[in-house]
Parts: C-alpha cells; sequence; structure tokens
C-alpha cells in the first residue's frame, strides 16, 4: 500500500475514493464489518485521524453506517451501491469527455477510437485466453 | 464511546504541550525566536525545516534536554524539567549508546529508569524488526542502530514522544517498517512530535506539519487542509518555500 497517493489531492479524499471503488466494485461485500480505524490506519499507512476523516465522509455518503458498540459496516444498501456505481461511472466517462475535448477531438472521433480500442482490448483478451 | 470516557474528554485540558515566546540564543545568534506553539493530544505531528532552522533546538527544549532559553514551555500543565521528562519518550538525533552494550543491557538500565517503560513489548519489538537482543551495539549497523532505539522509544507508555529524525540513517524498505511500528505502537491519546526532512516518505503519517525557517514557525496546520487548499504535496509545498 505505500506510496500509490496522488499529491495534489488530500490522503483523505483518496481514502474515501478507494473504499468507494471497492465497494460498489464488491470488492467489499455490501453489509461486511470494517476493521477499527487503527487497523485500517496501519494497512494503509495514514494518520488514524486521516481514515478517522475518510471514514466520516463515507458515512456521510450513506456508504459506511457506525454502530456504536460493534463497530463500522458497509452499507446493505444495495440500491444505493448500484446508485453510486453509476455516480463512479459518470465520472470516469465525464474525465475521458473531457479530456478527448481538450484534445481537440469531435465527439464522432472519439467514439470511433473508443470503439477502436474496445475491439483491440476484446482481441487482446481472446489471444491471451 | 460510554458516557465515563465522554466526560473524561471534556475534563481533558486538550492541551499537553503549550510554548510561549521562547526564544533561545546561541551566542548572538538566535536558533529559535519568539515561538509559540500549542499541541493537544492524539495527533502525530511533522516537524519540518532546512538545516539549521532550529528543529533539533526546539526538540531539545521540550524534551527537557536544554534549559537555558526564554519563554515558558510545559508539558501537560508542568514546565520542562524532571517532571516533564517522565512524561516525554524521546529519541535524539545520535545514537548514546555506549559500544559494548548489547540491547538487553539498555533495556535494563530504561527499565530502571521509566516507570512507564515495557519490557514485554520492547523485546517483541526489536524481534519483529529482526534484531538480537545480545548483539552488542558496536557491531551494529547505523540502521539497526536506529530501530533499536525506536524500539526503547515507544515501548514507553508516554504522553508525547519526541523522535528526531527517526529514520534518517535507513533504507527505504526499513522506513516503511518502521512508519509500521510507529503508527503500531503509539496510544491514540498520546502526540508524536516528529522532525524528518525525507517528507515524502512520511508525510501520510502526520495530521499536522509546522515549518520552521531560521528558527520561526512559518506555516502550521492540518495537512490535508494545506494539500486541498495548495493543491500539492506537503513535499512539494516544502521545497517551495525553502527553495534554495
Amino acid at each position: 500500500m505505500t506510496n500509490q497517493f496522488q499529491s495534489n489531492m488530500p490522503i483523505y479524499l483518496q481514502l474515501v475514493n478507494n473504499f468507494k471503488h471497492r465497494i460498489v466494485s464488491g470488492e467489499l461485500k455490501a453489509g461486511s464489518k470494517l476493521e477499527s480505524v487503527r487497523e485500517l490506519a496501519i494497512s494503509f499507512e495514514v494518520n488514524p485521524n486521516t481514515m478517522q476523516r475518510a471514514l466520516a465522509e463515507l458515512e456521510r455518503d450513506g456508504l459506511v453506517y457506525a454502530d456504536r458498540t460493534v463497530g463500522r459496516f458497509i452499507t446493505d444498501n444495495k440500491e444505493l451501491i448500484i446508485k453510486m456505481r453509476e455516480a463512479v461511472a459518470q465520472e470516469i466517462i465525464g474525465q475521458f469527455i473531457q479530456q478527448m475535448r481538450s484534445l481537440g477531438f469531435s465527439e464522432r472521433e472519439a467514439m470511433e477510437l473508443f470503439h477502436k480500442a474496445l475491439e483491440k482490448e476484446d482481441s487482446g483478451n481472446e489471444q491471451s485466453k | 464511546m460510554s458516557n465515563q470516557n465522554s466526560i473524561q474528554d471534556m475534563n481533558k485540558t486538550n492541551e499537553l504541550v503549550r510554548i510561549t515566546n521562547l526564544t533561545k540564543k546561541y551566542k548572538n545568534k538566535a536558533a529559535l525566536s519568539n515561538i509559540n506553539l500549542i499541541l493537544e493530544p492524539g495527533h502525530i505531528v511533522g516537524l519540518l525545516g532546512p538545516n539549521g532552522s532550529g528543529k533539533t533546538t526546539l526538540i531539545k527544549i521540550l524534551a527537557g534536554a536544554l534549559n537555558d532559553f526564554d519563554g515558558a514551555v510545559t508539558v501537560n500543565g508542568k514546565s520542562v524539567g524532571p517532571e516533564s521528562k517522565a512524561l516525554v519518550s524521546y529519541l535524539p538525533d545520535s545514537a548514546y549508546f555506549s559500544p559494548w552494550m548489547c540491547p538487553l543491557d539498555m533495556i535494563a538500565l530504561f527499565k530502571d529508569f521509566y516507570s512507564d517503560f515495557d519490557e514485554h513489548k520492547c523485546l517483541e519489538m526489536l524481534r519483529r524488526l529482526g534484531l538480537n537482543e545480545k548483539q552488542r551495539i558496536k557491531t551494529m549497523s547505523k540502521g539497526m542502530i536506529e530501530k533499536f532505539q525506536l524500539c526503547l522509544v515507544m515501548s514507553r507508555n508516554a504522553m508525547l514522544y519526541i523522535l528526531d529524525e527517526p529514520i534518517g540513517g535507513v533504507d527505504p524498505a526499513a522506513r516503511d517498517f518502521i512508519l509500521d511500528t510507529i503508527l503500531t505502537n503509539y496510544n491514540e491519546d498520546a502526540t508524536i512530535f516528529l522532525s524528518t526532512h525525507l517528507i515524502s516518505d512520511v508525510e501520510r503519517i502526520f495530521d499536522t506539519v509546522i515549518f520552521l525557517r531560521e528558527g520561526e514557525i512559518v506555516l502550521q496546520g492540518n495537512i490535508d487542509n494545506i494539500r486541498a487548499e495548495e493543491g500539492k504535496s506537503i513535499d512539494q509545498l516544502f521545497r517551495e518555500v525553502f527553495k534554495c
């Protein structure tokens, strides 16, 4: 987990994104229990207060909830997870569109390149099988 | 958190260190000028500054190792001195071991000196770091000595840990291990005050940083707030602020 943080963004936000990604992708199962702040801070090698701030943010988003006595859990609200998954996808697509525009590609050119890349990837996957 | 705990929290002064108008001169040169600083419990604070900015002087004063200064410095309400030293676990910037000693000798000394020293914890940490408790200091590498020193210091159950350049002499792999040791072994109500110039390696374990320049505090704040405001890491900001 060392040095995976980008320098231009607060660490806690990068932790939030990391958890969000793992929740919506199903790597972290809905309803499962999270480790303690301390354990998470150690495994990410970050300050416990920074980890605390990230978890508070996830709680505000509803992706994580805290049970006072038992600890923190990933939400079991499947609808919310699906919605969040779409939101993450939208964000990635938005970045793609923005970057293609800044390179001067038209919508059609961008779509063509996108499809070509997909085909290449598919055939690449076929070959590696 | 239980009710009892929250009442205790309210009673806590929430002020572990208070430094008021601290000035320290060597001959006519000011090493520290009019420093004012408050540290609360439960934080890992990075003290950052170029060589000669006063980091070690500030640390020595806080640790009670230097006592001719102007101003007031208290730890948990007590002026720095024998009483505050009992609350402070201090890692100096150079090792003070006698070369004939082995870790077991030092552990016996620490047990005598500090009532809050946890021998069991220290031995466990030594083993985890791959050190032999019977190896003589003079046969140890610089990195091994640094690791051993850190084990001793982190094995005390102190309110304030003051670490002067704890990772200067070890390779990057051992650095991660040392950071891990610091994170694993400090009690969450304690505060760690750590100086370093290897900022990019350690900034993630800080929540607060202090920039020291020519004996004055030029920046102090929460690292993520600084990163958000500046759009850059503490390491990058440091390179800009202290550009030669």
